[in-house]
């Protein structure tokens, strides 16, 4: 499953576009870190809209992407989780920490802006 | 010798097989046969009775045919089926027709009484034939009427639940009071149900009117337990991964100590006094500002003026 | 409409489809969208687990009944290690990114009824069920 990656200015935006295998994810963790420093870019965007499950697997596997990101000095924003999976998610006990969320794609890049205009280095949450 | 004895005493013969099926026909033709004159006497009794208000003629003889037959079929095969599909039907009707019990039951207790006093009638000189005859038919009157009435009661039910849900989604209000700012006043005693209906309404609330800002005021709620706890940290975790924080208020130093010695992390939580400090908390998260307008315009002076 | 289907679990692959398949089934039981979601979360937690410990198995679905009240049966089983301390696995000190965490305390979290059967060396079954709520609908 190919996800599209678009180059925004500064930013990279990943909008996935129907449910991942786990390998997926690896992959798409892999080619946006790998961008990141291609680009050299300051944000980048995970849309996730479209998955209606987010397990175990896919929240550490964003965790470690937004990590291995930070890394290469940018920030992640995950937008676009859903009610249900939000509510799953915190059933279930998985936390996003110390990765950044907003509602959508619109939410998501006036984030990015506010944080990165204001020169907020601080690193994690 | 003894045994012929005991044999002589007993009075009535245990039917056979084929003798309670010819029984069983012979009681649907005489309940076929009369059908007309019968259905007749139980829409007078019942109209006597009063229970027929709110009909029309044309109900009242369509309705009236089909029960009678459909009992007359469920004598003669033994199946319920068309009852119960019958019985599900009308219910939906009737209760939507507002309709009451008392017709509904009353109704059928009627036509019972119709059909037995048909069999005394007919029986009347032969006890045996008639209690042969009531031995098959008052099981099937007394399960027609156990059909009716519980279709009756789960058609209720299921309204009355409808109800409950709207009452209580209408207790616990989302309001917008601001661009991207909501609050949710939770009033009254949580239960686990009630709890995960207010996360799932506020979660849906903050997509639809892209929210910044939640401010819960808890002022209403008496007291918390673990499960409550649970419920509220789960509330502000789940509107995070949406992008709205959660400003909790109204915390009573009861609560307050509740929820310290149940390990929740009160520091990571953004709580503040009462309800409008929340609000004023939440304008500064959303980067608003509130300026006092000039004297001139504002209502004060306007009244000193008239005077 | 299937009252049973069972879903052959090989590779990280059938994770998706065990869960997409356990939605596709309770829909039509009346569940709403986050108890959907719940239960497609909580099969792909434990589907995940026969693939992580097992390497195969199976995952069976079925619709249930019990008096008035209509459901989901989700059963995971696998031959594989088996879990040594099911206690232990049970406990709620479910880390949010070790591997080690086995996720099945989440799951139960997620679901009405949660059974667990294994023995060392023989594997394990899970039986999970959801309950529609009658007073929702």
């Amino acid at each position: 499953m190919l996800v599209p990656i678009l180059k925004q200015g500064e930013y990279i935006i990943a909008s996935i576009q129907s449910e991942l295998s786990d390998a997926d994810l690896l992959k798409l963790r892999d080619d946006l870190v790998r961008r990141v420093s291609e680009f050299r870019s300051r944000g980048v965007i995970v849309d996730v809209t479209v998955l209606d499950v987010m397990d175990s697997f896919a929240t550490r596997t964003l965790r470690s992407m937004a990590h291995m990101i930070m890394l290469r000095g940018a920030e992640t924003v995950i937008v676009g989780i859903q009610p249900e999976v939000a509510f799953s998610m915190v059933q279930l006990g998985l936390k996003l920490e110390g990765v950044k969320t907003a509602l959508d794609l619109e939410e998501g890049l006036t984030l990015l802006d506010n944080r990165i205009k204001k020169g907020d280095k601080k690193l994690g949450k | 010798m003894k045994k012929r004895r005991i044999m002589k005493k007993e009075k009535i013969s245990q039917p056979t097989p084929e003798s309670e099926a010819a029984l069983r026909q012979e009681l649907v033709e005489h309940f076929r046969e009369k059908r007309e004159m019968l259905r007749q006497q139980w829409v007078q009794h019942m109209t006597a009775k009063g229970l027929l208000a709110g009909l029309t003629q044309e109900e009242i003889e369509t309705e009236s045919i089909t029960i009678y037959d459909t009992v007359i079929v469920c004598l003669e095969t033994g199946e319920y089926e068309d009852a119960q599909t019958y019985a599900a039907r009308m219910a939906e009707r009737g209760v939507l027709r507002g309709m009451t019990t008392e017709q509904i039951i009353g109704g059928l207790l009627t036509l019972r009484d119709v059909y037995g006093r048909s069999l005394f009638e007919r029986y009347q000189h032969d006890m045996e034939g008639l209690s042969a005859a009531l031995d098959i038919y008052e099981p099937v009157a007394n399960k027609i009427l156990s059909i009716v009435a519980l279709s009756f009661i789960e058609e209720r039910e299921k309204i009355v639940s409808q109800q409950q849900e709207a009452i209580k989604e209408l207790s616990t209000p989302v309001l917008q009071v601001r661009d991207q700012l909501l609050i949710l006043p939770i009033i009254g005693v949580i239960d686990t149900h009630r709890a995960r209906q207010l996360t799932e309404q506020l979660l849906r609330t903050i997509r639809a009117k892209r929210a910044k800002v939640v401010v819960m005021d808890i002022t209403g709620v008496p007291a918390v337990d673990s499960k409550i706890a649970g419920h509220l940290v789960q509330t502000v975790d789940a509107s995070k991964l949406m992008g709205a924080t959660v400003v909790v208020t109204g915390i009573s130093p009861e609560i307050a100590q509740t929820l310290v010695t149940l390990g929740v992390d009160i520091a990571k939580m953004n709580t503040v006094g009462d309800l409008q400090g929340g609000i004023e908390e939440a304008d500064q998260l959303l980067g608003y500002k509130t300026i006092r307008i000039e004297p001139e315009t504002s209502l004060n002076h306007q009244e000193k003026k008239v005077q | 409409m299937e009252n049973e289907v069972c879903i052959p679990i090989n590779s990280e692959f059938d994770i998706v489809t065990a869960r997409q398949k356990g939605k596709e089934m309770a829909v039509p039981l009346g569940f709403s969208n986050t108890e959907l979601t719940l239960i497609a979360t909580a099969i792909s937690e434990v589907v995940r687990n026969i693939v992580e410990y097992a390497r195969s198995g199976e995952l069976c679905l079925n619709i249930v009944r019990e008096g008035d009240k209509r459901g989901i049966a989700v059963i995971a089983s696998d031959r594989g290690p088996g879990i040594p301390n099911i206690k232990l696995a049970m406990q709620d000190g479910y880390s949010t990114g070790k591997s080690l965490g086995l996720g099945l305390p989440g799951a139960k979290r997620l679901m009405d009824e949660f059974e667990i059967v294994s023995e060392v060396g023989k594997g394990t079954k899970i039986t999970m069920k959801k309950w529609v709520q009658k007073n929702v609908r």
